[in-house]
């Protein structure tokens, strides 16, 4: 009896957590405008994802666009700035590493909100035109921490000798980096890229406040602007499905490879 | 070509203000295997990592082959490394991590492939190439390791600590092989470690290091029967260190006895330690050899020999290993040959200490601490008339070893220490006491402190003297 009160209780927390998803991606094979009436099925909706052919606004397509755009570039600058700094703090002592980690951990506490405002307020200030380009420096400076927080590690159960047995063997230091260093935080370095990724495709707050005034939107902020102005464009039924099912993927893969990670580890200490 | 293929000169080097290398003086020969040898912290991994180039010297140069090193970079210098832990990169498979210099030379595929064969060959690792390193046990890491080395051909091979990470059998192994390879390939081996039996056995040469000075550099015999100090005597193998006096050449006095001995040149009635190693003293039945008797305190047994410990009919305490085991209460007779009393001339018979003096008290400079004056024998006046002594003229003051107290109150005394090295000299102990500015202290007494205590320090006022500092001094 305990053990199926145990279990009713988990399936319920999973019901009410996961029920919006199922909802949704259920209405998204219906062509019905208001989300929750069901006019029979259909997958109109995703066939007009791909021919742009949409029944409401057109520029959810151009949403998309910019959002992975965006994303991509700030996941890999951060991935590259992160896993230098990573490097950078790995190599330092005592107090000083200390206070570098405590400094590159606020924020990631800090509300997007703040960090929105500030860097809107840091923009204007420096008379920057705000557009793409502030967007992604400002989703770089809140993706960067993830990476270094997720190369850290890395460096720490890293042989400290390898990088001079590299130089040893006649590598120059740049050699030595491309060589020994990246093979060895990669997968770090992927992990931190996929976090980087996620954190700045949902990001709303920091995106809003510094993507100007030249109607630059992204999918979080179409979605804001979009149901302000009454209902939701059907098709983003079927895009949040597959970014949904997207995310999931990734999520399971990233979840693969820590698994093979540990046994790998596992397996070194064996001996 | 010189035969000195590394010649170190006037070497030092400091980390954060504490000196671990002072003044190093050091050649190798080409194709010898050399030991640097010592505790942990005496400096010889930074030396080691001075050659290699990870390291840049504060003061001095490293030559090789009669050019200097200096601003060299690691990968510019035409001598690899063996590292503690391996070092491996774990991305790459037994045959990559042993073409990697290889390949970053842009030898050709054919030449490469050639002799990474070769030396997986001569590291009994042939049938590994394709194994992932991670899967690969500690011995056969290390052999990958010094595979990855040896197969650029350097004119001189590092090793730091190599064996340290791997089980006792398999270290006796890998000494034998390394012996072996050293042979063969007929590269300078630079070999790091604090194990004193391995560096005995693979050498050519031994360099013992202790606290950033080269103690003594020798053949393995040399330095096993013929310790220069104290320290070399006590970190090499078993040893008795005892107090004794040099009546005159050839006739030495310790453990309240005379003995012969081979030594000459120290002068006549000269404080000396003695070593006598354990295993030199003998047994006998006949009354015409024996030097002196004991009664046996403990034995245990050894495997190939027996360990007894002896108190001699002077009240000293004596290790010695014979083949023999002698029943635990009896009184045995013993002798030692002129030959193997090694006979060292004392670093010091007492502190020597400078200061200020300030009528009532002297301020004693290192280690830093007030001396009172009161019942004190100054010195008299000089030959002119003027009295020797002005405040705050400099004196030196001399006190015996027995002469200055341990307490377990650290606030007691006139300052505080900790103690940092114990040698057992038969009927005492003799420490050295670092106090907490760096200063040395060495004491001798009958209590039994261990390394690492935190110890007040006291001066009896017992057969101090003092002395005017000269004046160019």
């Amino acid at each position: 009896m305990r053990k199926f009160l145990a279990k009713a209780y988990i399936w319920l927390i999973l019901v009410v957590m996961y029920a919006p998803l199922v909802f949704i991606a259920i209405f998204s094979f219906t062509k019905s405008r208001v989300l929750g009436n069901w006019e029979g099925f259909s997958t109109d909706l995703y066939s007009n994802l791909i021919t742009g052919n949409m029944q409401g606004n057109a520029s959810l397509m151009a949403a998309v666009k910019n959002t992975l755009l965006i994303a991509l570039v700030a996941a890999f600058v951060s991935m590259l700035l992160g896993t230098i700094a990573a490097i950078g703090i790995h190599n330092l002592h005592g107090k000083k590493k200390k206070a570098v980690t405590f400094l590159n951990n606020v924020p990631m506490i800090n509300p997007d909100i703040i960090t929105g405002v500030s860097l809107f307020l840091l923009f204007v200030f420096l008379g920057f035109s705000q557009g793409y380009l502030s967007v992604i420096l400002a989703h770089i400076t809140f993706c960067t921490p993830y990476v270094v927080l997720s190369v850290m590690p890395k460096l720490h159960s890293m042989n400290p000798n390898i990088y001079e047995a590299a130089l040893d063997l006649g590598a120059t230091p740049g050699q030595a980096f491309w060589k020994v260093m990246v093979p060895e935080l990669k997968s770090g370095m992927l992990s931190g890229f996929i976090l980087a990724f996620t954190m700045s495709l949902d990001d709303f707050a920091v995106t809003f406040f510094t993507r100007g005034t030249i109607g630059l939107d992204t999918l979080s902020t179409y979605i804001y602007t979009d149901a302000r102005k009454g209902g939701l464009t059907p098709e983003l039924r079927p895009l949040m499905t597959i970014i949904f099912l997207v995310v999931l993927i990734l999520l399971i893969v990233i979840n693969l490879r820590q698994a093979k990670a540990a046994r790998a580890m596992e397996k070194k200490f064996k001996y | 070509m010189t035969d000195k293929i590394i010649d170190i000169q006037h070497l030092s080097k400091s980390f954060n203000g504490k000196q671990v290398l002072a003044d190093i003086n050091l050649y190798i020969r080409r194709g010898e295997f050399v030991t640097l040898l010592g505790p942990s912290g005496c400096g010889k991994t930074t030396l080691l990592r001075m050659i290699a180039g990870f390291l840049e010297p504060d003061q001095g140069t490293i030559l090789m082959d009669g050019r200097t090193l200096d601003g060299i970079p690691p990968y510019d210098r035409p001598l690899n490394t063996v590292f503690q832990r391996y070092a491996l990169f774990p991305h790459l498979d037994v045959y990559d991590n042993v073409a990697f210099g290889l390949k970053l030379k842009g030898t050709p595929k054919d030449e490469i492939d050639k002799r990474v064969r070769k030396v997986l060959k001569l590291v009994a690792m042939s049938d590994y190439e394709d194994r992932d390193v991670e899967t690969l046990s500690g011995g056969q890491q290390q052999r990958i390791a010094i595979a990855r080395a040896i197969v650029n051909q350097p004119k001189v091979l590092l090793l730091d600590e190599p064996l340290a990470a791997l089980d006792l059998k398999m270290r006796k192994d890998m000494q034998t092989e390394l012996k072996e390879m050293h042979r063969k390939l007929g590269i300078t081996f630079v070999y790091v470690t604090h194990d004193q039996e391995e560096a005995l056995t693979l050498s050519d040469t031994i360099v013992v290091l202790n606290e950033g000075h080269i103690q003594q550099i020798g053949t393995p015999t040399d330095i096993y029967n013929e310790p220069v100090n104290s320290f070399v005597a006590d970190f090499i193998g078993e040893s008795n260190i005892l107090n004794g006096t040099m009546i005159k050449d050839r006739r030495v006095s310790f453990i309240g006895h005379d003995f012969d001995c081979v030594d000459e040149g120290f002068g006549e009635d000269t404080p000396v330690d003695i070593v006598v190693r354990p295993e030199d003293i003998y047994f006998t039945t006949d009354p015409a050899k024996t030097q002196f008797t004991a009664t046996v305190k403990s034995c245990t047994f050894k495997g190939v020999h027996y360990e007894m410990f002896v108190d001699t009919d002077s009240g000293n305490e004596l290790m010695i290993q014979d083949y023999d085991p002698y029943p635990v209460g009896s009184v045995v007779n013993l002798y030692i040959d002129p030959d193997d009393i090694q006979v060292m001339r004392k670093e010091r018979t007492c502190n020597v200490l400078e200061g200020v003096w300030n009528q009532d008290t002297i301020d004693i400079e290192k280690p830093e601490f007030s001396l009172q004056t009161e019942g004190l024998k100054l010195p008299g006046r000089k030959a002119d008339g003027d009295e020797a002594l002005q405040p705050g003229s400099r004196v030196k003051v001399e006190i015996p070893f027995g002469s200055v107290d341990l307490l377990d109150d650290i606030d007691a005394g006139l300052t505080s220490g900790e103690v940092y090295f114990i040698l057992y000299k038969g009927d005492h102990y003799h420490l050295t006491v670092k106090t907490e500015d760096g200063g040395f202290l060495w004491v001798d007494t009958q209590d039994i402190w261990d390394k690492g205590d935190l110890v007040g320090v006291a001066i009896k006022n017992k057969g101090i003297k003092i002395s005017a500092c000269d004046e160019e001094a």
